[in-house]
């Protein structure tokens, strides 16, 4: 059964949830795809971390000629329709088009991606790469995220096995787990992954693995490649926190996602105000909460998250707390209160409360979204080098101070975008094949 | 204030936009909505013996997503039955004395069949006749059409038999399809024509189904050569309109015809002689109502430029016509990049090293200028650079400095001065108006044509090859 059919039926969120950016009719697309310029050398290549030669597939679009252009952005980013949904266009390769400094209006660059990719999907079209000869070698990608897809779908088309172990029962990582369902349907991440079944790509399901299993895996394996994320989200360290209706972001996005969440309770407060709490923030929004508040303790200046996503944030309803930092949460059976102080930013940048004054505000439910940790506790150090939990990898190799180890993706950039991730995996793909041969060579 | 009123070969007109002889001139009912909406005359759709029409009979090219660049048809005339069209056009001048109705002919090439139908149309009230000496299919198959009007002996032939009869004026339209259209035109005028009209539509096969391998249009699965019209014939069309009226022989109060759909392409047509002008495609593709532009918009034009009527303007245009041995040799432009309009796309540099002659680079932000890099090369180093992409918000302090223009100064071609050969290209392919200017270069050298280079004796006559004697 494919990956695809696997996805759970969820009329409720699915519903709640609609495309943030609905797809492009044909003309539309065949409109704006003659927009482009075709820049020499172009800056939204440049800009794309995977580097998708951009102008060459819209070209394509354009001419109608839309299995070339799936096929060409495939062959830059094997994650080609999720990249097209989850991108932050507006920072990459749309904020780098030269419209910007003409009519400033930029090509539309993702929807066009994705109408090539959903195009590709219709025609029901296999994927259009064949793996490569069998070399005889193998190589375990510990995590299923788009790092380890993108490593595998790179190893396979050089005729190297490849292995994915993931502990979930469905492949794709945050892909599938972790990205709001208005940007990228756990379906269609699924649906994407099918493509790399075709290029020959093994997965193990339900699979963790711990320092023992990376051993076994190490002495029978040509190399491995680690894809294995960020570990849990942090903890306020505050009393309360155990409390039922305590939750952290990414449980919550993928308790929904996968349907088991279909409705939020009337008052949730989201702590952080980064892209995942944003996405955290709209979810208990949109499933149905009255009031929904989000407290960081610095103003909006500061926060991590992209410009857009606040003012997408503001249109859903939710309100912004600022300059206010949770000391406890109240409950007898479950949440009912959060206490917050205020915060004032000090001349050397520092944060003291303003008073001792308490506020208080009634909630049903606490998403925690303050950064996640790292999980490489299993990974001997001294066989690998760490720096604050991430794996040191050479940029270009993807390559560890262990040789035999590559990896790539959040636990080596400490949290970045799916497409980076996809770039890391790429990267580590040429860089793993690179070293096999060179090995083979000096044998 | 300038008015468009005019007179073409007598004719008395309230503006020079007619109707082409077309389909939307084809029944007493179109043409008085067209007069209605400010057509100032119109040329009946060709009476002749009805015809029996195929269905399809129209195809179309579009480019870039824009509808109907070129159209193509294979309709015959009127498949109306003569005395039918002769009755409504009656009702039509009756209803509408001051607007012009010519009535396009053609007939059997017998003497006593151009007579009688000239007679009968004349009768009708037609003002003038227009002889449709172009259609270039179906009828050309029968003898008609332009199987007349490509040989200019039965083309004046006919003109005589015409002018044996006709009261009123007698316009010859010419077909496009033949090497040198001042022939047949030469031939008219001597016959005794009153005027002419140019051009017809273009023999053409507009595409084939990649699906199903038939080309439009699809008549139950063949198709036949059709005429092409619309705005992609314009530049055939004013090209044979100045041929036909820079040649003493044939200029005649020209009507011209090809491509007009907005006032600029109007004006164009009289500053190279036309007295009216024939429009067909564009009122196929949008209605009647784009005259109230075509007439809004030359009349502004008019009164911006100081003309106070058609015949100040008209033919003002083709004494800048010249060939080629009389262009000035000694004339230097070269391309120049406004850097602060430029947005860094770059076609200019790959259009120029591609497509012209390899003087525009990129190497603005290098300490030495190397010249001998080609797109390929720069390319490449362009994606060994990149290994790690910024995310502008998360890696970059502050706005990335771009110098003193909003795009980056390595991605603002530079244009080798001593190198241009100031062909234009670049300036055709930039995409921000005035970006890319031709500028003069003052070479300090009086202007020479080549014609003043073979009487001087400095190249020998029929030589192609002799260089410039001030190099």
């Amino acid at each position: 059964m494919s990956f695809f059919d696997q996805a759970p039926d969820t009329p409720r969120i699915a519903a709640r949830f609609p495309d943030l950016h609905p797809p492009f009719n044909k003309i539309a697309a065949v409109t704006e795809a003659n927009r482009c310029l075709y820049c020499f050398d172009a800056p939204c290549t440049a800009a794309c971390p995977t580097h998708i030669d951009v102008p060459r597939f819209i070209r394509k679009i354009a001419s109608g000629n839309l299995e070339g252009s799936a096929k060409t952005i495939l062959d830059a980013n094997i994650l080609g329709a999720s990249c097209a949904r989850a991108c932050p266009v507006a920072v990459l390769c749309e904020g780098a088009c030269v419209m910007h400094r003409y009519n400033q209006q930029p090509i539309a660059i993702a929807r066009l991606q994705r109408f090539a990719m959903d195009a590709l999907y219709e025609s029901s079209a296999p994927l259009p790469f064949a793996p490569g000869a069998d070399t005889g070698k193998s190589v375990a990608l510990i995590g299923g995220g788009p790092a380890s897809l993108s490593c595998a779908a790179e190893l396979r088309r050089r005729g190297i096995r490849a292995e994915i172990f993931d502990a979930r029962p469905l492949p794709g990582g945050l892909n599938t787990y972790g990205i709001a369902e208005y940007k990228l349907p756990l379906a269609e991440s699924l649906r994407e992954i099918d493509l790399l079944t075709q290029l020959g790509v093994q997965f193990h399901f339900n699979s963790t693995v711990d320092a023992k299993k990376l051993a076994a895996l190490e002495s029978s394996r040509d190399a491995i490649f680690l894809g294995i994320g960020l570990g849990a989200i942090h903890r306020l360290g505050i009393a309360g926190e155990t409390l039922p209706g305590v939750t952290n972001a990414l449980d919550y996005i993928a308790d929904y996602k996968s349907g088991q969440v279909t409705s939020a309770p009337e008052r949730v407060a989201v702590i952080g105000a980064g892209n995942t709490a944003i996405d955290a923030a709209n979810a208990a929004a949109r499933l149905g909460a009255n009031e929904v508040h989000m407290i960081y303790r610095r103003g909006p200046e500061q926060m991590s998250a992209f410009a857009y996503e606040y003012e997408h944030a503001k249109l859903e309803g939710v309100k912004f707390l600022w300059h206010m930092k949770p000391v406890g949460i109240k409950g007898t059976e479950k949440v009912e209160e959060l206490e917050l102080v205020h915060l004032e930013v000090t001349s050397d940048g520092s944060l003291l409360p303003k008073s001792d004054a308490r506020i208080r505000l009634r909630v049903d439910l606490v998403i925690l979204a303050i950064g996640q940790g790292t999980h490489t506790d299993f990974l001997d150090s001294p066989k690998i080098n760490l720096e604050r939990g991430r794996v040191v990898i050479d940029r270009v190799t993807g390559q560890t101070s262990n040789p035999k180890y590559f990896a790539g993706g959040d636990c080596a950039n400490g949290g970045r975008e799916v497409v980076d991730a996809v770039a890391d995996g790429k990267r580590a793909g040429n860089g793993i094949a690179a070293w096999l041969e060179g090995q083979d060579a000096n044998a | 204030m300038p008015t468009l009123e005019t007179t073409f070969a007598g004719i008395r007109c309230m503006n020079p936009f007619w109707l082409a002889s077309a389909p939307p001139s084809n029944c007493g009912e179109q043409v008085m909505r067209a007069f209605d909406t400010g057509w100032g005359g119109a040329v009946w759709k060709t009476i002749g013996e009805p015809i029996t029409n195929v269905s399809s009979r129209y195809s179309s090219i579009d480019w870039n997503g824009q509808r109907m660049m070129g159209l193509n048809n294979i309709e015959l005339i009127s498949d109306r039955p003569i005395e039918v069209n002769l009755r409504e056009i009656s009702e039509v001048k009756r209803r509408y004395p001051k607007h012009v109705i010519i009535a396009s002919l053609m007939v059997e090439s017998k003497r006593h069949a151009w007579h009688e139908i000239v007679q009968r149309a004349e009768d009708a009230g037609a003002d003038g006749l227009e002889l449709n000496f172009g259609c270039p299919h179906g009828m050309s198959e029968r003898g008609m059409g332009s199987a007349v009007g490509q040989v200019p002996e039965y083309c004046g032939q006919i003109t005589e038999w015409v002018k044996e009869k006709a009261r009123t004026p007698v316009i010859i339209k010419l077909t496009p399809n033949i090497s040198d259209i001042r022939m047949p035109a030469r031939a008219a005028k001597q016959a005794g024509a009153d005027a002419l009209s140019a051009i017809n539509t273009i023999n053409s096969i507009t595409g084939i189904d990649l699906d199903t391998l038939e080309p439009r249009p699809n008549v139950d699965g063949k198709s036949s050569h059709g005429g092409y019209c619309g705005p992609a014939v314009k530049p055939i069309a004013l090209n044979m309109v100045q041929q036909v009226m820079s040649d003493e022989q044939a200029a005649l109060p020209m009507s011209g015809i090809g491509g007009i759909g907005v006032w600029q392409d109007a004006a164009e047509f009289i500053l190279l002689g036309a007295g009216t002008v024939q429009v067909c495609t564009a009122v196929m593709h949008y209605g009647y109502r784009i005259v109230e532009d075509l007439a809004d918009g030359l009349l502004a034009w008019m009164r911006r430029k100081g003309y106070q009527s058609i015949d100040d303007f008209r033919g003002l245009s083709l004494p800048n016509v010249a060939e080629w041995k009389h262009l000035n040799l000694n004339y230097k432009i070269v391309a120049h990049i406004h850097e602060n309009k430029c947005i860094g796309c770059e076609l200019c540099y790959t259009a120029c090293w591609d497509g012209a002659h390899q003087c525009i680079h990129l190497d603005r932000a290098l300490p030495t200028p190397n010249t001998s890099r080609t797109p390929e090369m720069i390319a490449a180093e362009s994606r060994g650079r990149i290994s790690t992409t910024p995310i502008p918000k998360l890696d970059l302090n502050g706005p990335e400095n771009t110098g003193p223009y909003s795009t980056p100064l390595a991605r603002i071609p530079r244009v080798d001065e001593h190198e241009c050969v100031g062909c234009n290209l670049c300036s055709l392919v930039c995409p921000v108006p005035d970006c890319i200017t031709m500028e003069r270069v003052d070479n300090g050298l009086p202007a020479e044509t080549w014609d003043e280079r073979v009487n001087a004796g400095l190249v020998t006559e029929g030589s192609v090859t002799a260089g410039n004697p001030n190099i």
